[in-house]
C-alpha cells in the first residue's frame, strides 16, 4: 500500500494527462450547467431502467434521430478519445480499489457505496460486474456519441444561420443546446467575453491554490466549481471493464463541462486544485458553490456521502503548524474571498450587451407582485450572482433578478388555537351565528385605499311648500289652487310659447311669400316646389299649434279669474281672511286700429292658407275619384266585351260558363262618386269662429293678472271659533327632515313651526363624508305635534354626478305627496277626505297632502377647488360600477356565470387582464368558449361528475336482484334487515325473495276490502298504514342518533343523599319482617332464544261471580215493576233471591268457576273452585315467542298478542241414561259455561313489567241461566251510580319472567312550533315533578301525529258530540253523559305503542281520531273531555296510572258537588270514593287552560282533593310567574258527523253473522252443528233492544220472553258487545267465550249478529251466541 | 367443494394477539370478538375469546399474551370485511377489573404473514368530578358494546383517550376470492418488487 501522499500523486498526475487529453475534445463543448443536468438526468434514467427509446421524452428521441444521421460525422472524434484515455483509467481504478478496501475495512456493514466526490469524478466498475451493467454502460456511451454527434450537427448549422444568436438574450441561450457552439472557436471568443468577470476570479483563484498546497486551506469556489466540472471524459470501450458504481450522471456532467477543461490547461494549477479538493475531503467541508451539484449528487441512495470520513485518518499527514503573517494572510484572503459589494449594481452589467432593459409590465403583460426585500441585500445577492458563472441568467429582462409573486398571505389565514386544554372556556366558546349579509359592505368606493381621498356629499335642504295640507281651509284651498295657477301663467308668460309660434308662423309665410315673388311668373322648378310644399306643411302644423297655445292661455287666464272670484266669494262668506292672496288685472291698452288691422289680416291668411288647403286637397280627391273611375269604366268596357261573347255562343254553352268567365273578370270596381267642392265661406266662418273663441277680440284690454300677498289676513280674535282652532292647530305642528344615506338616518334638520302660509324655511347644509357608494339619498319629511311625529312624505334625491358641485348646483323642487288621510273638526278640511266649497255638498273635491321641497345635492368642493367627488364612475354604469370591475359574480349575478355570452362579455368590458393568474380560470372558460363549439349546457347541475363516478346506471341496478337485495337491506325493510349472506351471484338469487315484500307494497295499494268489510275502515287503515310508515321512518333515522349514555357505560356520580341512605341501609335489619317486593335484574333483550321468556299470571281470587239461576220452566212471579235506570240489577235479584235455594237442583253449589288463561294459542287453566267468590291463588306459567325469533325490544313492544283469562263454570250433567246404572256409574258430561274475560295486551305487561291489582271482568249484559249475587247494598245519589260499575272482579298477579327491560321511548327532541320558552318551562316543570314523585307521571307536552311537539292543553277545546246523542234524551242529562261517554267508547281502541312500535305515544287531534276511527286511551279521554266541556261540564283531563291500562288517561268531572272518574275507553264512570276505580294514581289535572300537577301526599283519588285552586296541593304550570301565553288550540272548530248509513250497517251485520256462522262451524271440525232458526229470530229482534238500553234494562225481561219461547231447552249464551273496527276481534271474542265448544250431541246454537251505526261511522256491534241442549 | 362456480369465498384467519404496550399498566388480558357485515358467517374457530393475565417481564415493558386465533369465515361480499375487536382489562390501584383499552382492525385483506399494530383508547369521564368519583368506585366508563370501536355510528358522542398498543399477527389465506371477481393482491405490487430488486443490484 503507497503512502496517501503517493496515491495523491499519482492521481494528480493521471489527471492531468486526462485532462489535456480531454481537453481537446471538449473544448468545444458548451458548459451550461442546467441543461447538462438535463442530459445527464435523461442518460442516468436510460441507463438505469434499460428503457427504450420509445419511453425518453419526446425531446429526446426527436434528438435521437437527429443523432443518428449526424453519427458519422462525429465517430472521427470518439475514436480519437477512445485511444487516449485507457491507460489513465486503468491505474486510477487500482488507486480506487486500493482505497475501497480499506473503507471495507474500517466497516464492513456499510455498503462499498462511495462518495462521487472522494476520488476524481471517475466511474469506476469492479471487475466481475455482471453483464446488465456494461449492456448500460454501453448504451449509455452509446447515447453520449450520438449527442455528440447530434450537437455538431446542430452546431454546423447554426453557424451557418444565425452567428449571433446567443446574443439576443439569455432565453434563447437557453433554448440553444450546448453542442450549439462544438465547433464554433469564433463564438467561443464571445463566449469568453461574457465570462470574462468568472475568469478574473478564476485567475485570483489559481494563485491562490499554489500556496495553498501545502497547507490545509478552504478549497474556493473556483476549485470546487473546477472539480465537479472537469472533462474526464468516460471511455465507452473501456469503461465496460470498470465496476459501476458511481452515477452516471457524472460523465454526463463531465462531457458538458468542456469549458472548464479548456481553462485548465496548466497543470500547477490543476494540482493545487487537487489538492485542495483531497484536503477539503479531509475535512468534510462543503462549498457553496458546489452545493447545487452536490445535492443532486447525493441523491443516489446507495452512495454514502459520508464513508470518507471513516477513512480519513489514513490521508492525514502530521506536520508542524505553520504561521502566516497577518498581512499575508489579509493579502491571500483579499485574493480568495469576496465580498459582494452593497453598492447596486449597474443595469448594465445585469444585461447582455447591447440589450435595453424591458419591462414587460409596461408593455400591458401582467407582472406578479415581487416579494419585498431589502434594497441592500438585494444588491449584494445581484453583486454575488455577477459573480458566478451565467450569473446573468438570473436577471430578468428588465434587469431585475427573476422572481416569482410573493405567494405569502398578508396575515395568517387561521388564527392559532388557544385550545390548549380540553376544557375551553365557555365565553371562548364559538358561538354559532347565522351569517348576515350586509348590503353595503362591499360597495366602497374604488380607491378608497388612499386616505386622500375623501368624498363630500353637500345635501342642502332649503325649505318646503305645502301645495295642500290637512289644515287648510277652504280659502287656502282656493289660495293654492290659485297661486298655482298663477304660476303656470307665469311660466307660460316665461316662455311665451304663443309668441314664439305666431312669430313662427309669420316668418313661415312670409318666405312662401317670397320665394313665390322670386320665381313669378316662371315655371317654378321641381326642388322649390316641394320645398314650398313643406313650408305649407310647416306652416300649417305650426298654425295648429300656436292654436292649441293660445287656447290654453286663455283658458289659463279665465280659470285664474274664476277662482279669484271663487276666493273673493269665500271671503265674503266667511267674513274672515285668511290669506293675503290679492288678484289684480292689469289691462294694457291697446291702438285698437292696428290691432284690429292686425287681426283681420291674420284671419285673411290663415283663410287663404285653408283654402289653398282645401282646394288641394279637392284636387287630390278628384285625382284619386278620376282614377278611380277610369278603372270601373274600363272593367265596365270588358264586360260588355264580354257579354257580347256571351251572346254568341248562348246557344251553345249553359249559364254556368257565363257565370265562370264573369268570375274571371274579377270585382266589380267601386263606383266612387265625385267629390264635393270645398265651401270657401264656410272656412271664413270657421276661422272667425275659432278666432273669437280662442284669441282676445281685437280691441280688447290684454289682461295681465298679478298676484300679490299684499291682502290683509284678519287676526285671529276677529275670527269664529273653529278657524280660531285651526289656528291654534296649525301654531302647533312643526315639521324636521331627516336625511337618509343609503337608508341610513345620518342627519336631521332642526324642527321649524308651521307658518300660516304653509311654508317651511330651513336653510341648512349637511356635509356628508361618504365612504360607502351612494346608493340612495333620501330626505324625509316629518311633521310632529307636540313630542310625536309622523313621517309625511319621503322624497328621493337622484345622487349628482360627479360634476355637479356645491355652488353650482341648482336648487330643485321635489314635489312630494302622501296618501295620509287626515280629519279635523275645525275648519282644516283635512285630507284624503272628500270636502265641498258649496253650501249643499255637492262637487266634492279629496285633496291629499302634497307639496314641493326645495333641495339640493352636490359634491363638495375641497378647499384647494377639488371636487370631493368620487372618481367618476360609467356614465351608464350607475354606482356599482367600480365594484363590478373586480367582481364577476358581482356584476353579472351568479346564475350569470354559467351563462357564457354574458361572461364574456363582461370579461370584455372589464378589460380582463389574461395574465392575471387570479384570472386564469375565467380566461380558461371564455377560450373554450369562444374557441370551440362547446355547448354550455342549458341546466345547472350540482355535481357534475356524477355520471362519472356512478357505479353503474340507475336501470342496471334497479335490475340486478342482488343490488336491488342489497339497498333494501341497507335501508332497513323490515323483510330484509336481517337478511344474511346476500348471494354474491344474481343467479343465486330467487325471484321468490321479493315475493312477500312486493306483496305487502301492493297491498299498501289496494286494501282488502273482504279484510275490512266496509270501505271507509279500508281507506282509514291505509291512512294509519301510511302515517304509521312516517312515524317509523322517523323513528329508524332517530334510532341512528346516539347519547352517551348508549354508548359509554358510566357510574352516575353518587349524590349525598344516596350515599347517605347507602350507609343507612347497612343498619337495615337481614329479615325484615315485611318483606318487600326486590327489583329483580333486569335482561337486556339481545341474548334471548325461545323458550326463555314465561308469562307468569297468578290468579289469586274473584268476587262476585255470577250464580247459577235454577232451570225454571216456568217464570218467576215477579215482574220488571218499579225498575229504575239506577238500579238494574238489584232489583231483579232481590227478587230471585229468595226463589234460588229452593230451586237449585239438590247438591249442586251455586257455582262451579274456574280460570283459562289462553296467550298465543296455549291454553292452561286453574283448578275448579266452588261459590261466587272463590280462592283459587294458582300460578300459570305461559311461554312466550316473539315473532320470528327477534326479541329486540321494538319487536316486542309490538307484539300485539293479547293474554285472556276468562272465566268459567264447569256444569256436570249427568249423563247416565239408564235409571239403573247410577247407583254404580259415574258417567257425567262437564259442560262449562263462559262467564266473563278480562282482557291485557301483552304491550302492557311488558311495558309495565307487573300487572297486580283487581280486575273487573267484563261480563255480558245477559247470562242466560246466571244470576248475580246479590250485591252489597246501594243507596241513594250517585252511589246508584257507582253500583253499575259494579260486576265480578279477579284478584291478578301478572309478570313475565325474566323481567325484559322494556324499550326507551325516542328521546330524540321534536321539532316544534311552540316557542323556546314554553318547551323549557314545560322541561323544567316536568323534571322538577319527576323529581319529586318519580312515580307520577306528568304530560305537558305531546307529540302530535305530524311528530311535532304540541303543548297538551292545545288538545282541549269545548267539542260538540252528534247532535243526535244529545237529542236522544232529551231530559235526562245524566243518560245523555252516559250515551256521550258510550259513544266515545265505542271508537275502537288502538295502543300507540303497537302501532308505533317503540316509537312513541302520539296524540292526534279529535277529527283526527274520528276520522281514523283508532286511537289509544288519551285520544278517548280527549274526546269525552271536550264534549263535556261543551255539554257545559267542568271536566278535566287526568293523566295517572291505571290497571290493568298503567300510564294512561281519564276524565274527571265535577257535577253536584261530586268528582267523576270516567274511563273513557269503556264508557265506565266511577266516583272519587269508588274502592274499584281502576285508576290508581293521578300525576296531573289538564284543562283548556292549565296543567295542575298532584303535589298532595297522596296520589290515589279516593285520598285527594280535587280543588286545583289550591296551589299547595296542585302545582300549576302557568302561574303568576309564567302566565299562559294564550295558545291557541289545535283542535278544530267543530266536529262533522257523517250520517253513518243504516243500510251499510245491516249489510255489515249480514256479513259479519255469515263469518261467524262459518267460523263456529270450522272450529266444530267433528261435530255438526246445527243452527236453531227460531232462537237466532228471537235473538235478533232482542238485540236491538240491547243496543238502546245499553244492556242493562231488558235483561230480565228478555230472559222471561226466551225461556217462554224455548221452554223445553237449556240455554246457555250471551250477547258480546264490542265497539267495531275489524271482524278478526270479533272471531276472536267469540272464540274465546268457548261456546262452541259444547259437545252435547243434540246441542243446537243461535247466533244473531246486530250492528247499531252511530254518527260517525263509529258502529256498535252486538253477537248473541247461545247453545241450546233440548231438555228431553 | 371444488367447484368452478364457488358462491362463497372464505377467509381464513390465524394468528396471535402477540404483545400489548401500556407503559403504565400490568397485569392485563384482553378480550376478542370478531365484528363482520350480515354477509358474513364465521364457519369455524372462536369468534370470542379472552386471554390469560399476563404480567410484564423483569426488563421488558411489553405484556406478551401470544393469545392464538384462528377463525374462518366464509362470505358472499366483502362488504362488511371482519374486524377484530380487541379489548384489555386489568386490575387498577384498588384490585377493581377496569378497562384499559378498546381497539379494532381489520383483517387483512391480502393473503399472507401481516403484523398489526393497534392504537388502544379508553373512554374519557364525563366531568371530572366523574373522573375522580369512577376512580375512587372502580368503576370507569365503558363502552357498553365492545363492538362499538369497530363501527362509526354513535362515536361522535364519545370522547376517548389513547392508551397504550396492543400487537396481533395474522396469517391469511383466502379462497376463491378471485373467482368472485374480487382482487386483493395486484399483480402491480409484484412487478415493482421486481424492478426495486433491480435497482439494488
Amino acid at each position: 500500500m503507497s503512502s496517501p501522499s503517493d496515491v495523491r500523486e499519482k492521481i494528480r498526475k493521471k489527471r492531468r494527462e486526462l485532462q489535456e487529453s480531454l481537453g481537446r475534445v471538449r473544448d468545444d463543448k458548451q458548459a451550461l450547467v442546467p441543461s447538462d443536468w438535463d442530459l445527464s438526468k435523461e442518460n442516468e434514467h436510460t441507463a438505469v431502467e434499460e428503457l427504450p427509446g420509445g419511453e425518453e421524452d419526446p425531446g429526446e428521441t426527436l434528438r435521437r434521430s437527429v443523432m443518428a444521421k449526424r453519427m458519422k460525422k462525429k465517430k472521427k472524434l470518439l475514436k480519437e478519445m477512445a485511444v487516449e484515455s485507457p491507460p489513465d483509467e486503468e491505474e486510477v481504478t487500482a488507486v480506487q480499489e486500493m482505497r475501497e478496501e480499506q473503507d471495507r475495512g474500517d466497516d464492513v456493514e456499510s455498503p462499498p457505496a462511495r462518495s462521487p466526490r472522494d476520488l476524481p469524478p471517475r466511474p469506476v466498475i469492479r471487475p466481475g460486474s455482471s453483464q446488465s451493467e456494461t449492456t448500460m454502460r454501453l448504451r449509455m456511451t452509446e447515447k453520449l456519441r450520438a449527442a455528440k454527434s447530434k450537437a455538431a450537427s446542430l452546431l454546423q448549422q447554426e453557424s451557418i444561420i444565425e452567428p449571433t444568436s446567443r446574443l439576443q438574450s439569455l432565453r434563447d441561450r437557453d433554448t440553444l443546446t450546448r453542442f450549439d457552439r462544438n465547433t464554433d472557436p469564433d463564438l467561443q471568443a464571445n463566449e469568453d467575453s461574457s465570462f470574462a468577470a468568472r475568469l478574473k476570479f478564476r485567475d485570483a483563484a489559481r494563485h491562490a491554490a499554489k500556496d495553498k498546497r501545502a497547507e490545509a486551506g478552504l478549497p474556493t469556489a473556483e476549485e470546487a466549481y473546477n472539480f465537479f466540472t472537469f472533462n474526464f471524459d468516460p471511455e465507452p470501450q473501456q469503461q465496460q471493464r470498470y465496476k459501476k458504481k458511481h452515477s452516471r450522471r457524472r460523465e454526463a456532467e463531465e462531457e458538458g463541462e468542456g469549458e472548464s477543461g479548456e481553462e485548465d490547461e496548466e497543470k500547477e494549477e490543476e494540482e493545487g486544485e487537487e489538492e485542495g479538493e483531497l484536503e477539503r475531503e479531509h475535512e468534510g467541508e462543503e462549498e457553496s458553490e458546489a452545493r447545487d451539484e452536490d445535492a443532486s449528487l447525493v441523491r443516489d441512495d446507495e452512495e454514502d456521502l459520508f464513508i470518507i470520513d471513516q477513512s480519513a485518518q489514513d490521508f492525514l499527514e502530521v506536520r508542524r503548524a505553520e504561521y502566516i503573517g497577518y498581512s499575508r494572510r489579509l493579502q491571500r484572503e483579499r485574493e480568495t474571498l469576496f465580498v459582494p459589494s452593497m453598492r447596486p449594481v449597474p443595469a448594465s452589467s445585469k444585461l447582455p450587451e447591447n440589450v435595453r432593459p424591458r419591462y414587460l409590465e409596461e408593455e400591458g403583460l401582467y407582472v406578479g407582485e415581487r416579494p419585498p426585500v431589502c434594497l441592500t441585500n438585494q444588491n449584494i445577492l445581484e453583486n454575488r450572482i455577477l459573480k458566478q458563472a451565467e450569473g446573468r441568467k438570473w436577471f430578468g429582462d428588465d434587469g431585475r433578478i427573476i422572481a416569482l409573486p410573493d405567494p405569502i398571505k398578508e396575515s395568517s389565514s387561521r388564527p392559532p388555537l388557544f385550545q390548549l386544554e380540553d376544557e375551553l372556556d365557555p365565553a371562548l366558546q364559538t358561538v354559532y351565528r347565522k351569517a348576515l349579509k350586509t348590503k353595503h359592505v362591499n360597495l366602497y368606493i374604488a380607491g378608497m385605499g388612499n386616505p386622500q381621498a375623501d368624498y363630500q356629499l353637500d345635501v342642502d335642504v332649503s325649505g318646503l311648500i305645502f301645495s295642500h295640507h290637512p289644515l287648510f281651509s277652504r280659502e287656502h284651498v282656493l289660495a293654492a289652487r290659485l297661486a298655482q295657477l298663477y304660476d303656470q301663467h307665469l311660466t307660460r308668460q316665461h316662455k311665451n310659447l304663443t309668441g314664439l309660434l305666431t312669430d313662427k308662423l309669420n316668418s313661415l309665410r312670409n318666405t312662401i311669400h317670397n320665394m313665390l315673388e322670386l320665381h313669378r311668373g316662371e315655371a317654378l322648378s321641381q326642388v322649390a316646389q316641394q320645398r314650398i310644399a313643406e313650408y305649407k306643411q310647416e306652416v300649417r302644423h305650426t298654425r295648429q299649434l300656436r292654436d292649441v297655445e293660445q287656447e290654453k292661455d286663455r283658458a289659463l287666464l279665465k280659470t285664474i279669474i274664476r277662482v279669484w272670484k271663487e276666493l273673493k266669494a269665500l271671503r265674503d262668506f266667511q267674513r274672515f281672511t285668511n290669506t293675503p292672496f290679492k288678484l289684480f288685472m292689469r289691462r294694457e291698452k291697446v291702438d285698437r286700429e292696428q290691432d284690429e288691422q292686425e287681426f283681420e289680416n291674420d284671419i285673411i291668411a290663415e283663410v287663404s292658407e285653408l283654402q289653398a288647403e282645401a282646394e288641394e286637397d279637392y284636387q287630390r280627391k278628384m285625382s284619386e275619384y278620376r282614377r278611380q273611375h277610369e278603372e270601373w269604366k274600363s272593367w265596365k268596357r270588358k264586360q260588355k266585351a264580354l257579354k257580347k261573347k256571351q251572346k254568341k255562343k248562348i246557344q251553345q254553352e249553359e249559364e254556368e260558363e257565363n257565370e265562370e268567365s264573369e268570375e274571371e273578370l274579377g270585382e266589380e270596381p267601386d263606383k266612387s262618386e265625385p267629390p264635393e267642392k270645398p265651401d270657401m265661406g264656410d272656412l271664413e266662418e270657421q276661422v272667425q269662429e275659432k278666432a273669437a273663441r280662442i284669441r282676445r277680440k281685437p280691441g280688447e284690454p290684454v289682461l295681465i293678472p298679478e298676484l300679490t300677498l299684499s291682502g290683509p289676513v284678519t287676526p285671529n280674535e276677529q275670527c269664529p271659533r273653529a278657524e280660531f282652532s285651526r289656528r291654534e292647530d296649525v301654531a302647533k305642528r312643526s315639521l324636521f327632515i331627516k336625511v337618509l344615506y343609503n337608508d341610513k338616518e345620518v342627519s336631521r334638520t332642526d324642527s321649524r313651526n308651521l307658518n300660516m302660509d304653509f311654508r317651511v324655511h330651513f336653510g341648512q347644509i349637511f356635509n356628508l363624508k361618504i365612504v360607502n357608494w351612494p346608493e340612495s339619498i333620501k330626505l324625509q319629511v316629518f311633521e310632529s305635534v307636540g313630542s310625536s311625529s309622523s313621517l309625511l312624505a319621503e322624497v328621493c334625491v337622484p345622487v349628482p354626478e360627479s360634476s355637479v358641485l356645491t355652488g353650482s348646483a341648482l336648487f330643485e323642487e321635489m314635489e312630494f305627496s302622501s296618501n295620509q288621510r287626515v280629519t279635523f273638526n275645525h275648519e282644516g278640511v283635512g285630507s284624503g277626505v272628500p270636502f265641498s266649497f258649496e253650501a249643499d255638498g255637492t262637487n266634492t273635491q279629496t285633496l291629499l297632502t302634497s307639496g314641493k321641497l326645495s333641495c339640493c345635492v352636490s359634491w363638495a368642493v375641497g378647499e384647494d377647488d377639488i371636487p370631493l367627488a368620487p372618481p367618476s364612475s360609467q356614465p351608464g354604469g350607475g354606482m356599482y360600477s367600480g365594484l363590478r370591475q373586480m367582481d364577476a359574480i358581482a356584476c353579472i349575478g351568479a346564475s350569470g356565470l354559467n351563462d357564457m355570452k354574458k361572461l364574456g362579455k363582461w370579461a370584455a368590458e372589464s378589460r380582463l387582464d389574461p395574465n392575471d393568474p387570479s384570472n386564469v380560470s375565467i380566461m380558461q372558460l371564455l377560450s373554450v368558449v369562444s374557441g370551440g363549439d362547446v355547448a354550455v349546457p342549458e341546466y345547472f347541475r350540482l355535481e357534475q361528475l356524477q355520471e362519472e363516478f356512478n357505479f353503474q346506471t340507475d336501470e342496471e341496478l334497479h335490475r340486478s336482484r342482488r343490488f336491488r337485495l342489497l339497498r333494501l337491506r341497507s335501508q332497513e325493510v323490515p323483510e330484509f334487515r336481517h337478511f344474511k349472506c346476500v348471494p354474491s351471484m344474481e343467479r343465486d338469487i330467487s325471484e321468490k325473495v321479493f315475493q312477500d315484500y312486493e306483496k305487502r307494497l301492493k297491498e299498501g295499494e289496494v286494501i282488502d276490502t273482504k279484510e275490512h268489510i266496509d270501505a271507509h275502515r279500508a281507506l282509514v287503515a291505509k291512512y294509519l298504514q301510511r302515517v304509521r310508515e312516517s312515524v317509523i321512518n322517523r323513528f329508524l333515522i332517530a334510532k341512528h342518533h346516539f347519547i352517551l349514555s348508549d354508548v359509554v357505560s358510566e357510574d352516575e356520580v353518587p349524590s349525598i343523599g344516596v350515599l347517605g341512605w347507602n350507609l343507612f341501609k347497612l343498619a337495615e335489619p337481614k329479615r325484615p319482617l315485611k318483606p318487600r317486593r326486590k327489583e329483580r335484574k333486569k335482561v337486556t333483550a339481545q341474548n334471548l332464544s325461545d323458550g326463555d321468556i314465561k308469562l307468569l299470571v297468578n290468579i289469586i281470587r274473584g268476587y262476585d261471580i255470577p250464580v247459577r239461576r235454577p232451570y225454571a220452566s216456568k217464570p218467576p212471579a215477579s215482574a220488571k215493576s218499579g225498575r229504575s235506570f239506577t238500579e238494574p240489577f238489584t232489583a231483579p235479584v232481590s227478587s230471585q233471591t229468595p226463589q234460588q235455594g229452593s230451586e237449585w237442583p239438590f247438591g249442586q253449589p251455586l257455582i262451579r268457576p274456574f280460570v283459562e288463561v289462553s296467550f298465543q294459542r296455549s291454553v292452561l287453566q286453574t283448578s275448579t273452585a266452588e261459590g261466587p267468590n272463590p280462592c283459587w291463588n294458582e300460578e300459570i306459567v305461559l311461554p312466550f315467542s316473539a315473532p320470528n325469533g327477534d326479541y329486540s325490544s321494538t319487536i316486542l313492544q309490538s307484539v300485539k298478542d293479547e293474554v285472556f283469562i276468562n272465566i268459567f263454570d264447569e256444569v256436570l250433567y249427568d249423563v247416565v241414561e239408564d235409571e239403573r246404572e247410577r247407583g254404580n256409574t259415574i258417567h257425567t258430561r262437564i259442560e262449562r259455561h263462559w262467564l266473563g274475560s278480562i282482557k291485557i295486551p301483552f304491550s302492557t305487561i311488558y311495558l309495565q313489567s307487573r300487572i297486580d291489582g283487581t280486575f273487573k271482568v267484563s261480563t255480558p249484559p245477559v247470562l242466560l241461566g246466571y244470576n248475580k249475587e246479590r250485591s252489597l247494598g246501594s243507596e241513594g245519589g250517585y252511589d246508584a251510580v257507582r253500583s253499575l260499575s259494579e260486576g265480578t272482579f279477579l284478584s291478578l298477579f301478572i309478570t313475565i319472567e325474566p323481567q325484559l327491560v322494556p324499550g326507551d321511548t325516542i328521546r330524540e327532541k321534536f321539532d316544534s312550533q311552540e316557542s323556546e320558552r314554553l318547551l323549557i318551562a314545560s322541561e323544567v316543570f316536568e323534571k322538577e315533578a319527576s323529581r319529586r314523585f318519580p312515580d307520577r307521571p306528568c304530560l305537558t307536552t305531546v307529540i302530535d301525529i305530524n311528530g311535532k311537539t304540541v303543548f297538551i292543553t292545545r288538545f282541549i277545546r269545548p267539542l260538540n258530540p252528534p247532535q243526535e246523542l244529545l237529542d236522544a234524551f232529551p231530559n235526562g242529562p245524566q243518560e245523555t253523559t252516559e250515551l256521550v261517554a258510550r259513544y266515545v267508547s265505542l271508537v275502537p281502541s288502538l295502543p300507540d305503542s303497537v302501532s308505533f312500535a317503540g316509537v312513541c305515544d302520539l296524540w292526534s287531534t279529535c277529527d283526527q281520531f274520528l276520522t281514523l276511527l283508532a286511537g289509544d286511551e288519551e285520544e278517548h279521554a280527549v274526546l269525552l273531555c271536550n264534549y263535556f266541556l261543551s255539554m257545559g261540564k267542568r271536566a278535566w283531563l287526568i293523566i295517572g296510572i291505571a290497571i290493568p291500562e298503567g300510564p294512561t288517561a281519564y276524565v274527571l268531572t265535577y257535577e253536584q258537588n261530586r268528582y267523576l272518574i270516567w274511563n273513557p275507553s269503556t264508557g265506565q264512570h266511577y266516583g272519587q270514593y269508588d274502592t274499584f276505580c281502576p285508576l290508581q294514581t293521578i300525576g296531573c289535572l289538564i284543562n283548556s287552560d292549565n296543567v295542575w300537577f298532584n303535589i298532595q301526599p297522596y296520589a290515589a283519588p279516593v285520598r285527594m282533593i280535587f280543588d286545583v285552586s289550591k296551589p299547595n296541593l296542585w302545582k300549576p304550570f302557568f302561574s303568576r310567574s309564567f302566565p299562559d301565553p294564550g295558545l291557541s288550540s289545535v283542535q278544530p272548530e267543530g266536529l262533522v258527523y257523517r250520517h253513518t248509513d243504516r243500510a251499510a250497517a245491516v249489510e255489515l251485520q249480514d256479513r259479519i253473522e255469515k263469518v261467524l256462522r262459518e267460523k263456529i262451524m270450522e272450529w266444530r271440525p267433528r261435530h255438526p252443528t246445527r243452527w236453531n232458526r227460531y232462537c237466532i229470530s228471537t235473538l235478533r229482534q232482542f238485540l236491538p233492544k240491547l243496543e238502546l238500553s245499553g244492556g242493562r234494562e231488558v235483561a230480565e225481561e228478555h230472559r222471561l220472553e226466551l225461556q217462554s219461547l224455548l221452554g223445553e231447552y237449556r240455554i246457555s249464551g250471551f250477547p258480546l258487545h264490542l265497539p267495531f273496527s275489524e271482524i278478526r276481534p270479533i272471531i276472536e271474542a267469540v272464540h274465546s267465550t268457548g261456546v262452541h265448544m259444547v259437545e252435547a250431541p243434540n246441542v243446537e246454537f243461535a247466533l244473531a249478529v246486530y250492528v247499531h251505526p252511530y254518527p260517525g261511522n263509529v258502529l256498535s256491534v252486538w253477537v248473541y251466541i247461545a247453545s241450546l241442549v233440548s231438555a228431553h | 367443494m371444488t367447484s368452478n362456480n364457488p358462491s362463497v369465498f372464505l377467509l381464513m384467519v390465524n394468528g396471535q394477539i402477540e404483545a400489548a404496550d401500556f407503559p403504565e399498566y400490568d397485569d392485563l388480558y384482553c378480550k376478542y370478538c370478531f365484528v363482520y357485515g350480515h354477509d358474513w358467517a364465521p364457519t369455524s374457530g372462536l369468534e370470542e375469546g379472552i386471554s390469560q393475565i399476563t404480567s410484564k417481564g423483569r426488563g421488558s415493558q411489553s405484556l406478551v399474551w401470544n393469545f392464538p386465533l384462528d377463525i374462518t369465515f366464509k362470505s358472499t361480499n366483502p362488504f362488511g370485511w371482519p374486524q377484530i375487536v380487541v379489548s384489555v382489562y386489568g386490575p387498577d390501584t384498588f384490585g377493581n377489573d377496569v378497562v384499559r383499552g378498546y381497539g379494532a382492525v381489520h383483517i387483512p385483506f391480502t393473503p399472507g404473514k401481516h403484523t398489526k399494530t393497534i392504537p388502544m383508547f379508553v373512554p374519557e369521564s364525563t366531568s371530572r368530578l366523574q373522573k375522580f368519583t369512577s376512580w375512587l368506585m372502580g368503576r370507569l366508563p365503558e363502552f357498553t358494546d365492545p363492538k362499538v370501536v369497530a363501527q362509526g355510528e354513535g362515536r361522535e358522542v364519545t370522547r376517548v383517550r389513547s392508551q397504550g398498543f396492543v400487537t396481533l399477527q395474522f396469517n391469511i389465506v383466502t379462497k376463491d376470492m378471485k373467482k368472485l371477481g374480487y382482487e386483493t393482491t395486484s399483480e402491480h405490487s409484484a412487478a415493482t418488487g421486481l424492478t426495486r430488486t433491480s435497482q439494488q443490484l
